[in-house]
Formats: C-alpha cells, sequence, structure tokens
C-alpha cells in the first residue's frame, strides 16, 4: 500500500514494509527523485514543518544510483542525529555516481516536531532507483526505524 | 506462509529441506496459525541464509518471525569459522545487542498505584526518550574508547550501578574482544549525545506487574512474585550501533564479490569470519554490543534514582538483561562434538539452559531468563532457557511478536490520544513525546504475544515463567 504526496510530475510516497517504513521519491530527474526520497524520510518522522534556517552540505558517492540512494539518505540520517536537526528542502546534484546536495532545515524541537520515529539506517529492502515507463525517475528503499 | 510449502514435524516444528544451493534444511517453529500469519518473505530469507557459506545444521526461524533484512527478525544461524563460514552485519542489524533488562523492585502493585502518575511523570522527566533526546554524559574520545571496551562494567565504575549487578547481565556486562579503533569516527560522533537515552520507535521503559505465575519453581529461583512490581528497560545501541550496522553493511555488500560470495540479497551483505572485514566488523560489532550494555545499565541507574525518591525502601535488584541483536562465539554441541560456532541472533534471545557455566551460580541450576516484551499495553513474559534449546536452535529464542500492521496502517485507525485514554482506563499510564508515535506503537498493530510464547515453550525452545502487565510505559 503506498501513500503519495505531490503533483504527478513529482512527489514523495511511503509504502508498507512490516516493523519498518518505505520511502519513495519520484520525478523527472534522477535528482529530483532523491530529493522527493528525502522528503519522504522527514515526513517519516515528523508531520510539521520544518523551516529552512540553517544549511549543510553533503556529498557522498556509490558504484551504483541504487547505493547512492542509500548512501544519500544515510548521510542524512547523521547529520540529522548530530547536528539534531530536521531538514525540510533539498538540493541535489549528481554526476554519474557522486552526489552533492544541500539540505535546509532547523533544530529539532521535540515539542513542535513532535518527532514519531527515529530512523536509525536506511536499508537495502526494496531499494530501487529506476525510469519508469511513464519517464519519471523514482528511487525507494525501505528505512530501519 | 502456507504451511503446505513445509513439512511437517509435529505441531511445532516445520522443515524445508536442501533446494536450490541450501547447504542446509531451514527450520520453523511455529504452530500452524503462526506459520499462516507469517509473511511469505520469512520462506525467503531463512532458505537464503541457508545458502550463506559454513552454515551448520540449520536455518532457524523462531514463533515471531517476520520479514527482515537478509535475515528473517526472529532468525538464527551459525556459521563455522572453519569451513569458510561468514559474519553477516545484516545477521544482527542496525540496533546492535538491542535488548531488554528487567529489574525486580520488591514492590507489590498496591504500593504502585496511589503514586502512579506521579511515578510516571519522574521517569519520563529523567529518561530522555525520543528522537532529538540527549543524555546528561558526555564522553571524552579516551572515555568513548573505555565505554565501547568495557560496557556495563565500565558504567558500574564510573558510578552507574553496583558491581552485583554484573553477573546478571550478558557476557558479565562486558562483552570480550571489542575493538573500539574499528570503530568509525562517524559512529562514535553519532553517540556523542546519546548515553543513557532510550531512543524511539518501539524502545520503552516500563514499570509492570507479575500477573502471572507459569513455573512457579523457576519464577521463585528469579526472585519473581504475584502482585510485585519490575521495571523493564528495552534499547539498544543507539546511534554508534546504527551507524556501525550501516557502515558495515555498505562495506561488506561491496566486498562480497571479492570474497567469492554471490549474495541472493544485498541485505545478506557478509563476510567470512577470518578475513579483514569480518574480523574488523566482530570487533566493531562488540564494541557496540558494549555500547549496548552500557547504555541499558546507565538507564537502570537512573531507575533507580526515580524508585528511591518515592520508595526509599526498594533496590530494583536486577533479574538479569538479554540482548537479541548479536553475533557471538560460542562453544556448542553438534552431532555430539563441542565446535566453536558463530550464532547470529536477529531478533533472537540467547536461551541457556540448566547447568551452563556461563550463569551465574544463582541461576545456573534453573536456566537463564529469557525476556520477551510486549508492545505498549500488551503483556511481557518471562521465560527460562531448557535443557533441550541448545539442540532445537543453539539455545535461542523468540523476542517479541512482531507487528501485524504497518505503522502507516496503525496511524490511519487510531489516534495516540486516543490510545492514551484507552490505556489509562485500563490503569496503564503511557508518556511519549509523539501521540502519531504512540498510534504507530498501538497494542492493536502487534500480534499476540502470548501465541508467539506459548509456541515457543511448546517447541521446548523456552518454558513459560511468567506474565509481566504493564502499569506505566515510557515510550520513545
Amino acid at each position: 500500500m503506498r501513500s503519495t504526496v505531490g503533483s504527478p510530475a513529482a512527489g514523495w510516497c511511503h509504502f508498507t514494509h512490516g516493523a519498518d517504513i518505505g520511502v519513495c521519491g519520484f520525478g523527472p530527474t534522477r535528482e529530483s527523485a532523491f530529493e522527493q526520497g528525502a522528503t519522504a524520510l522527514m515526513a517519516a518522522i515528523t508531520d510539521e514543518p520544518v523551516a529552512q534556517q540553517e544549511r549543510v552540505r553533503i556529498s557522498c558517492e556509490a558504484p551504483d544510483d541504487e547505493l547512492l540512494f542509500v548512501e544519500w539518505l544515510n548521510a542524512l540520517i547523521f547529520e540529522m542525529a548530530t547536528r539534531h536537526m530536521l531538514f525540510g528542502a533539498f538540493s541535489v546534484t549528481i554526476r554519474g555516481h557522486r552526489l552533492e546536495a544541500e539540505a535546509s532545515g532547523e533544530r529539532i524541537d521535540p515539542a513542535r516536531h513532535r518527532p514519531a520515529v527515529e530512523v536509525k539506517g536506511a536499508t537495502y529492502t526494496a531499494l530501487k532507483v529506476t525510469r519508469q515507463p511513464d519517464g519519471l525517475w523514482l528511487a525507494q528503499c525501505v528505512v530501519d526505524v | 506462509m502456507d504451511p503446505a510449502l513445509l513439512q511437517r514435524h509435529g505441531d511445532f516444528e516445520w522443515h524445508i529441506a536442501p533446494i536450490g544451493g541450501m547447504h542446509v534444511p531451514a527450520i520453523i517453529y511455529a504452530d500452524e496459525a503462526l506459520i499462516r500469519d507469517m509473511d511469505d518473505k520469512v520462506y525467503e530469507q531463512v532458505t537464503n541464509v541457508a545458502r550463506l557459506p559454513g552454515i551448520v545444521k540449520a536455518s532457524y526461524a523462531m514463533p515471531d518471525a517476520h520479514w527482515g533484512y537478509g535475515f528473517p527478525i526472529g532468525g538464527v544461524a551459525a556459521f563455522d569459522p572453519d569451513a569458510g563460514g561468514i559474519v553477516s552485519a545484516g545477521g544482527v542489524g542496525f540496533d546492535i545487542s538491542c535488548g531488554v533488562r528487567t529489574m525486580l523492585t520488591g514492590l507489590k502493585r498496591e504500593d504502585i498505584e496511589p503514586k502512579k502518575e506521579e511515578l510516571a511523570e519522574a521517569l519520563y522527566a529523567s529518561v530522555p526518550v525520543g528522537m532529538g533526546s540527549t543524555g546528561q554524559i558526555r564522553l571524552s574520545p579516551d572515555e568513548m574508547d573505555a565505554m565501547l571496551d568495557g560496557g556495563a562494567q565500565w558504567a558500574v565504575e564510573r558510578g552507574y550501578g553496583d558491581a552485583s549487578d554484573l553477573e546478571r547481565v550478558e557476557e558479565r556486562g562486558r562483552m570480550a574482544g571489542a575493538r573500539p579503533d574499528f570503530v568509525s569516527d562517524k559512529a562514535k560522533s553519532r553517540q556523542r549525545d546519546e548515553m543513557g537515552t532510550l531512543g524511539s520507535g518501539n524502545h520503552y521503559l516500563e514499570v509492570q506487574v507479575v500477573a502471572e505465575l507459569f513455573d512457579p519453581q523457576s519464577a521463585a529461583a528469579f526472585g519473581l512474585n504475584e502482585g510485585e512490581v519490575v521495571v523493564s528497560i528495552h534499547c539498544g545501541s543507539r546511534g554508534l550501533g546504527h551507524q556501525i550496522g550501516t557502515e558495515y553493511l555498505r562495506d561488506m555488500a561491496l566486498a562480497a564479490a571479492e570474497h567469492g560470495i554471490t549474495l541472493p540479497d544485498r541485505e545478506l551483505a557478509c563476510a567470512p569470519i577470518a578475513s579483514d572485514i569480518g574480523q574488523r566488523y566482530l570487533g566493531a560489532m562488540r564494541a557496540g554490543i558494549n555500547c549496548a550494555l552500557a547504555n541499558r545499565q546507565i538507564i537502570g541507574h537512573l531507575a533507580r534514582e526515580v524508585f528511591a525518591r518515592f520508595f526509599p525502601q526498594a533496590r530494583l535488584d536486577l533479574l538479569f538483561d538479554v540482548s537479541h541483536n548479536t553475533c557471538k562465539l560460542e562453544e556448542h554441541v553438534v552431532d555430539g562434538q563441542p565446535r566453536r560456532l558463530y550464532v547470529h541472533r536477529k531478533g533472537a534471545t540467547r536461551a541457556y539452559g540448566p547447568g551452563h557455566p556461563d550463569l551465574p551460580a544463582a541461576l545456573r541450576p534453573v536456566g537463564q531468563p529469557v525476556l520477551i516484551g510486549g508492545s505498549m499495553g500488551t503483556s511481557s513474559y518471562v521465560l527460562v532457557g531448557t535443557p533441550e534449546s541448545e539442540a532445537r536452535a543453539f539455545s535461542s529464542a523468540c523476542h517479541g511478536a512482531g507487528r501485524s500492521l504497518s505503522r502507516h496502517a496503525a496511524v490511519k485507525r487510531w489516534r495516540g490520544q486516543q490510545i492514551v485514554e484507552e490505556l489509562a482506563q485500563r490503569g496503564i499510564i503511557v508518556r511519549s513525546p509523539s501521540w502519531r508515535g504512540i498510534a504507530e506503537e498501538a497494542p492493536g498493530a502487534y500480534k499476540d504475544s502470548e501465541a508467539v510464547v506459548n509456541a515457543a515453550d511448546r517447541a521446548a525452545l523456552a518454558r513459560k515463567v511468567a506474565r509481566l502487565d504493564p502499569m506505566v510505559c515510557i515510550k520513545g
């Protein structure tokens, strides 16, 4: 079961996985799919809006697109954990299998954001980065909460 | 899962004979109803594990088995290092050494009831819970490494708890062979603010009452008396463990081909035990175990401090502390011969039977306490390791019940405030920073742990001793 948010051209979704949460992003480019996937990750944590007060630069690389998506989400998870932040906007550039990004967010306020879960890591379960028949890119995986 | 896919061996044991690259059979312990309720992925994953190099005897699944990462959650598999056996980061999981600690208060339910609300507020204020919470303890780099080497022993030396606690913790509170130098700086930085924190998701601290005894003799040996109150803590190695799992899963997945390992599922990322990366993972994973043991020791101490304010006479003696996401080098008898094997328990609890030399003297005649956490608002159980358990599944038992509804479905069905009110009407006080988190953890979202525990008992994995019902639940 998937619940999708966004427009037909770009958006994110959550999909069912037993104990944890599937996150997916889709869009006209790999980059937009990765950005939307990050938005799905944040939506798994909080329903509240996240202000864009602080920018964090992220870079990572991997041998293929799928491992790169996992690296991207895990880099965000690391930054959230160590900076005590949530992120609300993302700008991703991918060249080959190297990703450079900027994530904008704010320090977590438990009373306001009321985080439902703490994401432990992005997994290889249901991992997929692919261009679909309608031309949109899809990036998804399950995250362990 | 369709039982017709399996070969039935009695009412609680189901086999899958080796096919298609499996080195050993797969064996699932469950009754037929639990089998029918298991997702089909369990079949795929338990048979995939049976294809890994060096596996010994069988790939096991416990009665609470469900879809995991490579290994099924509730999966047990042992590997021989002298037969090209592997170690798998996916076979341990992201929350290294997640486990349960139960302490005996000696208090009765009627002692707690008049102070229950205040006690709940005090525990909630004292134990950091939820994402974004931070602990009081900040470790220097040297102290971080000391903690990763020393585990609960380190925590006791720093004033958290008592030396007498340590014999009631697996590995006497310190996992030998930890290599803090194999733990990355990123993992250590992720732990920097998280010592003594509970975490989130299905982690909790509960005040529970001993509601029913099934095995009075073992209960007496454990100090469990009907109507008395215990405190249970469920959490793991926090950010450090998660980062170790993340990094080594990736490194093993990338290195698999060079070790000649074909992975049917990338999540089964593994490496030969004897390889450099295998040894590095073992060293880091053992440090992660120590982090979890230290963390539960600290939280146990925080709980003791709170109880001391309300009940100065209460001691909160430690019954036992078990872990359910580990890989440990253990000696087991296989076909009449002792063998040293690396036993992965992914969402499964070690269950040493009576007489095991690793058990403390007071428990050795009885067997190891096996602590099975319920979900919020449902019963937890204490079991005891059996003489048969080693032969059944390398002395292993289940760890919980698993979800029946996804988080997404649970949030659609329930509101957090509704759950809190319903539980309050049943006399259970819940405190959590997130309504949505409570809804995701609704009791109805989990399977019936009683059925799982009964199956574990009937399959001789571990024997039922007592049922614990919640009075106060602090959730992340």
